[in-house]
């Protein structure tokens, strides 16, 4: 047994310890508070600032007031990109669904079982760079296996990629792939944590199939559920490399994007305060769903 | 279990089940498969229009081979690995740290903290863009792989801090509280007692953000622009104008792309989905 006077129990140490308790937290959080701070918060208000000046990159920027904007909502292409972040968020929606399909279809414990369920989660893997390459591949005119099914069941070949009407269709059916196998992550991992009891209970109650998957699964993975749902969202918003590598915008600006738009008006154009403005209002849609989401993480919190 | 389990349903459900999975996976997978075989075609075979019958010859070795001889594609996965290394490395590092700080020391203003790291990782990355290359030029350091370092750890210092923070919240605070009293400093604490118990997600979250980091395209366009360092993503998108009808090295490419988080997730699974749950589903 110890008889020694504690060192910590000495006034002088005490009160070294008082401010060193106080000061500690600060000392761990230092590094990558400063961090986050100079790369990512400070950029949004800057950003914002940005936003009401003309600036061509290098040059002196001149003062517009909300002049940016005012061109910005007068711009076909910016109601284009909207609408197509729009068909994004719609279509993104059916990736949850069809996760929790999958996720149910594999959900069995048959001999290589685990082998196919990290095939399925493959496309999540590998770059967007890389899904759009083999998408464009895909849908090619002349050869892509694409037109090979549908010429198959009698329809004439489409130029997807080359086709106004079609285009942001086909790039967003790229971006499900990999998006349905991230969902499908996460309703495997809900379903693993079902209650056998409660399982067993309505069973016994005669729930069967759709009624089961209604009333007693889908409440338990309502978890699952929201990040699905989160992760979705937020990746529609975000589509900036698929929409780069497959069409860069075309035909005709007709895929563009936001997120796409904001790049290409920057950079290719040297417009960096409309730019700002055009990443601004990306921002503004996004923080309707940020903030729901903080606002659910922090409740649970407390 | 939901669905109930096949073994249990009659021999007929048995083995169509067993037959519609492969079916299923050729399916899911198939342009992901039609790539690869793409990618041993010889030009003939691609020349007659051969795209999707058996190949004539198996061409792996020589379309991999020019790859890497005829463009820059060893150099852009080396840059990818001087990237992603130290970013992944600087990431977790820093915000185990701060993850500590958040989940067991009570002070004002560690929700807010909290919830701006959480927040700022869902940004657009464009609203970003324009003062990050700004503070990237002024720093020196566009063009050269620390501009995407840089960026990156910072910016996954979001992700992560919320992750380590989540995971660490799950240690006994009477293991903290007994190291306290022993008058063991808050720095051994953290040394001693926390990161020895967190070291099965550092796996998982290193696992994780490399894959993140290494997929990156956009912060490759905008923060870098010559071969010597660009990463593999930005220096695939390059090479598409120049095959542009040599699909045989299209493919090839995109494959060489792939195959680093591919084999990593593949050795490190079930970190990877630990990962990728831990970090979404809880908190």
């Amino acid at each position: 047994m110890k008889t020694t006077y504690p060192k910590s129990r000495l006034p002088s140490v005490r009160k070294k310890r008082r401010i060193s308790a106080k000061l500690s937290p600060w000392l761990f959080l230092a590094p990558a508070m400063i961090i986050f701070s100079v790369y990512v918060l400070y950029p949004i208000l800057s950003s914002i600032s940005l936003s009401f000046y003309n600036w061509d990159g290098m040059g002196e920027k001149t003062w517009v007031g909300f002049g940016n904007y005012v061109e910005l909502f007068d711009s076909d292409a910016f109601y284009t990109s909207l609408k197509n972040n729009l068909l994004w968020l719609i279509f993104y929606m059916l990736a949850p669904p069809l996760g929790l399909l999958i996720a149910l279809f594999l959900n069995q414990q048959v001999k290589g079982i685990r082998i196919v369920k990290s095939l399925f989660f493959f496309p999540f893997v590998i770059s967007q760079v890389v899904v759009g390459l083999v998408f464009a591949w895909f849908y090619d005119p002349s050869f892509g296996l694409f037109n090979i099914a549908i010429g198959a069941l009698g329809f004439e070949p489409v130029a997807i990629l080359a086709n106004e009407d079609y285009v942001t269709f086909g790039i967003i059916a790229a971006g499900l792939w990999p998006q349905i196998a991230y969902c499908m992550i996460l309703y495997m991992t809900g379903l693993n944590n079902l209650d056998a009891e409660q399982l067993e209970a309505a069973r016994l109650d005669g729930a069967k199939r759709l009624k089961m998957l209604w009333y007693v699964v889908l409440p338990q993975l309502r978890p699952a559920t929201f990040i699905a749902i989160v992760v979705t969202i937020i990746g529609a918003l975000r589509s900036f490399d698929l929409v780069a590598t497959m069409t860069a915008g075309g035909p005709w600006g007709s895929s563009s994007v936001l997120a796409y738009q904001m790049y290409e008006e920057s950079i290719f154009n040297y417009r960096m305060g409309y730019g700002a403005a055009v990443s601004v209002v990306l921002f503004l849609i996004m923080d309707v769903y940020i903030a729901y989401f903080l606002w659910r993480m922090l409740r649970r919190e407390k | 279990m939901f669905p109930k389990p096949i073994k249990k349903s009659g021999r007929f459900a048995n083995i169509s089940y067993r037959v519609a999975l492969p079916i299923s996976i050729v399916l899911w997978l198939l342009p992901l498969i039609a790539v690869m075989i793409t990618s041993i075609r010889s030009i003939e075979d691609i020349n007659k229009g051969n795209y999707w019958g058996w190949p004539e010859s198996f061409n792996f070795i020589e379309n991999y081979t020019e790859v890497f001889v005829s463009t820059s594609m060893g150099q852009y996965l080396l840059n990818s690995l001087l990237i992603t290394l130290p970013a992944v490395a600087g990431a977790v590092a820093l915000s185990t740290l701060a993850g500590f700080a958040l989940a067991k020391y009570n002070f004002k203003g560690n929700v807010w903290i909290f919830a701006a790291f959480i927040g700022g990782n869902f940004v657009p990355f464009q609203i970003l863009m324009i003062p990050v290359r700004d503070l990237t030029i002024d720093l020196g350091l566009y063009d050269t792989h620390w501009a995407l370092i840089f960026f990156h750890i910072a910016f996954q210092a979001g992700f992560c801090t919320l992750f380590m923070r989540n995971f660490i919240v799950g240690i006994p605070d009477a293991l903290i509280e007994a190291a306290r009293v022993e008058g063991v400093s808050e720095w051994k604490i953290f040394w001693h007692i926390v990161l020895p118990l967190v070291r099965p997600a550092l796996a998982a979250l290193a696992v994780l953000v490399f894959t993140f980091i290494w997929n990156d395209f956009f912060w490759a366009l905008v923060l870098v622009q010559s071969d010597e360092v660009r990463p593999v993503t930005a220096g695939l998108s390059s090479l598409q104008g120049q095959w542009l009808s040599s699909w045989q090295f299209m493919s090839a490419g995109a494959v060489v792309a792939a195959v680093p988080p591919v084999l990593l997730f593949f050795t490190m699974q079930r970190h990877f989905i630990t990962g990728l749950t831990l970090g979404a589903t809880k908190g």
